[in-house]
């Protein structure tokens, strides 16, 4: 059912939508601009629509390269970090033990240390690991740190799930990892889902252990690489922008396709605790 | 295989749980836990780039006391998360109370909002330095037109520079807060408001009187978790001030950053972030209990 909108609401939504997406909205401007155009005082609004900035920015500033770092380090985080925070989950939402609520809360305060104060030692387990410079050194982190907010995630959504099936297929032999690989894992599918999409957009935006840990540009992911942007002689804006469109581009078709399930396991997470 | 057939199958859920557990402890134990104690551990040293590791107790803490520098940190991180999360809640709050109504393309409106928390904070923080450039900048444009003589160098003015990293912050997560109000807003019952109605309270009376008394639980739990989050900005400062000009934009995580990292001072650096950490720890304790304890008792589901 929808009502006319009143005056209120409809300023409210304009505002809220224009105020999200114009700023964002300058930065594609420019990035389809010329540099005649981007170093033009006072600026000009509409661009002339070429696209030397994204030319550049894929041949000069080697954008594929930082592309595929950033899809293998967030991939291989979503993975691993499914893999295991999935039965731990399940365990802590299914599963008689003792300790539960200890475990479930630590996770969350073990979400909340400021990571400054972890940075200096996980540098130092993985020079001696020699996990400096490579993928799997900035994985295994952002597993950990991903962690806390995946297992809640799951747990809501296994807790939300009926008992009864899992009751009869207990009664009739399954094993604990049975009665989650056969029963309940289809039946998470969305939660999991949902979990994978958050996992993946923390880890392809995170910069401050990327900073830290990959110092090669051989192996430095689109944060790391848009963070330390530098040009010649002028700061290359043209190339900055078409980088970080490119770079945003997968979270906004993220956002537009699975709007829905963010929202709830975001607050999924929050509510619930 | 006997003992096996001996257990309760309580006991064996034990087994098996702590089984399905046992990875994502050792991954928690050994990136976060370890960690931290080691770095409460380092803070007890002295250490510089090419000097010898020396036992000084809490010395690096008496300098910590002493250190203009970490008290300035201190005072720009405090004014940072006190300002940022207050307008982000404010502004959380009117997002929610839009995209809690229903209306056509309220899912395209839902998912514009989203859009700048999605946005990695390293691009936001380029755009906003880009944006308030004292050359080719927007704002300047929208703000002063063909008058170029009159534009702002924004990040070079101490207090204009605090003031941009406060606006991208805002912009870039108030929809998070928004989201958490959001869940908070969805829990109350749509017959709450049908009395009122009824008595003919006005828009604003039905906000203040109801809405906002059942908000409180998802404002205070999106005040908890914007204020620790706000603690810890680095991305946003890293890339539009460098913690300039002089020490204005100097938050704690970038100060003991510089430390730990381009000056090497291992010890000195870690003891800025363990009294970071030690801070949060004790405002999060006090937080969840005081408020935490007095939501539980309102709400006993």
């Amino acid at each position: 059912m929808t009502k006319p909108l009143r005056p209120a609401l409809l300023s409210g939504i304009l505002l809220a939508v224009l105020g999200s997406l114009c700023p964002f909205l300058w930065f594609v401007l420019t990035s389809f601009k010329s540099q005649i155009q981007v170093e033009a005082i006072p600026p000009t609004w509409w661009p002339d629509g070429s696209v030397g900035f994204y030319a550049s920015a894929l041949i000069e500033h080697r954008l594929l390269h930082y592309i595929r770092n950033s899809v293998i380090v967030a991939g291989a985080t979503t993975v691993i970090a499914l893999v295991v925070a999935t039965p731990t989950a399940y365990a802590l939402a299914r599963l008689r033990m003792a300790g539960k609520a200890w475990i479930l809360g630590g996770l969350l305060c073990v979400a909340m240390f400021p990571h400054i104060v972890i940075a200096g030692p996980v540098w130092q387990i993985l020079e001696r690991l020699g996990g400096l410079n490579t993928h799997w050194g900035l994985v295994l982190p952002y597993v950990s740190l991903t962690l806390p907010l995946a297992v809640w995630i799951l747990t809501t959504f296994f807790q939300e799930l009926p008992f009864e099936l899992e009751e009869a297929a207990r009664i009739d032999g399954c094993t604990g990892w049975q009665a989650l690989y056969r029963i309940l894992l289809p039946l998470a599918a969305p939660g999991l889902f949902t979990t994978a999409i958050l996992t993946f957009i923390y880890a392809w935006n995170e910069f401050f252990f990327a900073l830290l840990i990959l110092t090669d540009p051989e192996h430095q992911t689109l944060p790391v690489g848009i963070a330390l942007f530098q040009g010649e002689f002028t700061m290359p804006w043209g190339e900055i922008a078409a980088t970080s469109v490119i770079a945003t581009l997968p979270l906004i078709i993220i956002v537009l396709l699975f709007q829905r399930g963010i929202i709830s396991g975001l607050s999924a997470g929050a509510v619930k605790g | 295989m006997r003992e096996n057939d001996a257990m309760t199958p309580s006991t064996r859920d034990h087994a098996t749980g702590w089984l399905m557990i046992f990875p994502a402890l050792t991954f928690v134990a050994v990136f976060s836990l370890y960690p931290a104690m080691d770095s409460f551990l380092l803070s007890l040293y002295s250490e510089f780039p090419g000097s010898e590791r020396s036992f000084i107790g809490f010395g690096n803490y008496a300098e910590l006391f002493r250190d203009p520098v970490a008290h300035q940190a201190l005072i720009v991180t405090l004014g940072f998360v006190l300002l940022s999360t207050t307008l982000e809640l404010l502004l959380g709050t009117g997002i929610a109370l839009v995209i809690h109504e229903r209306f056509k393309g309220r899912g395209w409106t839902r998912a514009a909002v989203l859009i700048p928390w999605a946005i990695p904070t390293v691009v936001a923080a380029q755009m906003w330095r880009f944006l308030l450039n004292d050359q080719y900048g927007a704002v300047n444009a929208i703000l002063f037109g063909d008058q170029v003589d009159a534009y702002v160098p924004w990040l070079a003015d101490p207090w204009m520079a605090f003031g941009a990293i406060v606006l991208a912050d805002v912009w870039k997560t108030s929809s998070f807060a928004g989201l958490l109000i959001l869940a908070g807003l969805q829990v109350i019952p749509d017959e709450t408001y049908d009395a009122a109605r009824i008595d003919g309270a006005t828009a604003w009376q039905r906000f203040w009187h109801i809405t906002f008394p059942l908000l409180k639980p998802a404002l205070l739990t999106a005040l908890l978790f914007r204020t620790i989050d706000a603690f810890r900005v680095f991305d946003l400062v890293f890339v539009m001030t460098q913690g300039g000009p002089g020490d204005a934009t100097q938050v704690i995580q970038f100060y003991g950053y510089k430390t730990l990292f381009t000056e090497g001072r291992v010890g000195y650096g870690t003891t800025i972030s363990v009294t970071v950490f030690v801070a949060l720890a004790i405002f999060s304790l006090f937080y969840v209990r005081t408020v935490g304890s007095k939501l539980l008792q309102r709400e006993p589901a």
